[in-house]
């Protein structure tokens, strides 16, 4: 899958499941900061990442990521894994 | 009232509180797993009972307090019956002991089984239920973890992180339609109160507002209540089942 299209769906992702204005989202943004996400919708988010890119993601992975961007960067690794 | 049948897991579940507490949610409409760890003939009868009773119910087999086994016995029941809607922490067993002559193992045998079982088994369907944004998960509790009881201070101590797990993770997945709750039996007619001899049953009556032990079912029922719809605003709370024990 390609990146933009990896963008794409991760910012659908965010629209659907947590609530999220699209215009909001960049890849720049920070879940907490920038986006409201308290950390459990962020523990959402990546089981949502999990079941609609068909990838899994280790907790110790998980738990780096803090914006849109750093999301998208790793499906796209484990997608090309 | 019949329900929307739910997928329901009760660990512990073959016996006494856990039994009826199955027969309970069965009856409701809900599609019951009985978890055991050792007593496969307990928890066929009670998967038998259910069934004669018109209701759904496995048997699955797995400890509680281990945390391998406990994925197991939950991908096992998302396999057969579907992910857990339903969770009620029940597995639970005595090291009775003053704490003088307290042994370790009986202190760790009981926070594993009855506390650290808790958390294992929650977190283990929190996934589905946040995925559904739905879900009940109900902890049994007991009169010692509210009031304390001399000779059980490893089962009253785990019995009471059991109400502060309940209250924290209540707050923590409380936006996401999950409802977590205890309820806290006094002295019930099972065999973990038969343990206790007759002379400890009738001074325990001494003191029960109610004037007898109470009946496994009297427990379960609190239970269905805190899975039903009619309990929908309810969350970590502690409901005491002890027929007025201490009041």
């Amino acid at each position: 899958m390609e990146r933009p299209e990896i963008e794409a769906k991760l910012v659908d992702l965010l629209v659907d499941e947590l609530g999220l204005e699209r215009e909001s989202i960049t890849m720049e943004a920070r879940f907490e900061e920038d986006l409201d996400v308290d950390s459990l919708g962020v523990v959402e988010l990546l089981m949502a990442l999990e079941d609609n890119f068909d990838v899994k993601i280790p907790d110790e992975e998980a738990e780096k990521i803090t914006t849109v961007g750093e999301a998208a960067d790793l499906v796209s690794q484990k997608l090309n894994a | 009232m019949r329900e929307d049948g739910r997928v329901a897991l009760v660990t512990g579940g073959s016996r006494g509180i856990g039994r009826a507490i199955a027969l309970r949610l069965a009856a409701a409409g809900h599609q019951v797993a009985v978890n055991y760890v050792a007593n496969e003939d307990a928890a066929i009868e009670t998967v038998t009972a259910v069934k004669t009773a018109g209701g759904t119910a496995s048997a699955v087999q797995g400890d509680v307090g281990d945390e391998a086994s406990v994925q197991a016995l939950i991908d096992q029941v998302s396999d057969t019956l579907g992910a857990v809607e339903i969770l009620v922490n029940n597995a639970g067993i005595t090291r009775d002991d003053l704490l003088m002559r307290m042994k370790p193992e009986a202190w760790d045998a009981v926070i594993q089984t009855n506390l650290k079982s808790v958390y294992l088994c929650s977190r283990a369907v929190l996934r589905g239920m946040l995925r559904a944004k739905w879900g009940r998960i109900i902890n049994i509790s007991s009169v010692a973890g509210v009031y304390g009881n001399p000779g059980q201070a490893n089962y009253a101590a785990a019995k009471a992180g059991v109400i502060g797990f309940t209250q924290s993770l209540a707050k923590e997945i409380g936006s996401r339609g999950i409802t977590v709750n205890a309820v806290a039996p006094g002295f019930i007619e099972t065999d973990m109160t038969a343990a206790l001899g007759e002379d400890a049953a009738a001074a325990a009556v001494q003191q029960i507002t109610l004037g007898r032990l109470g009946r496994p079912e009297e427990v379960a029922s609190a239970v269905g209540y805190l899975a039903s719809a009619d309990a929908s605003y309810i969350t970590g709370q502690t409901i005491v089942v002890d027929g007025g024990l201490a009041i």
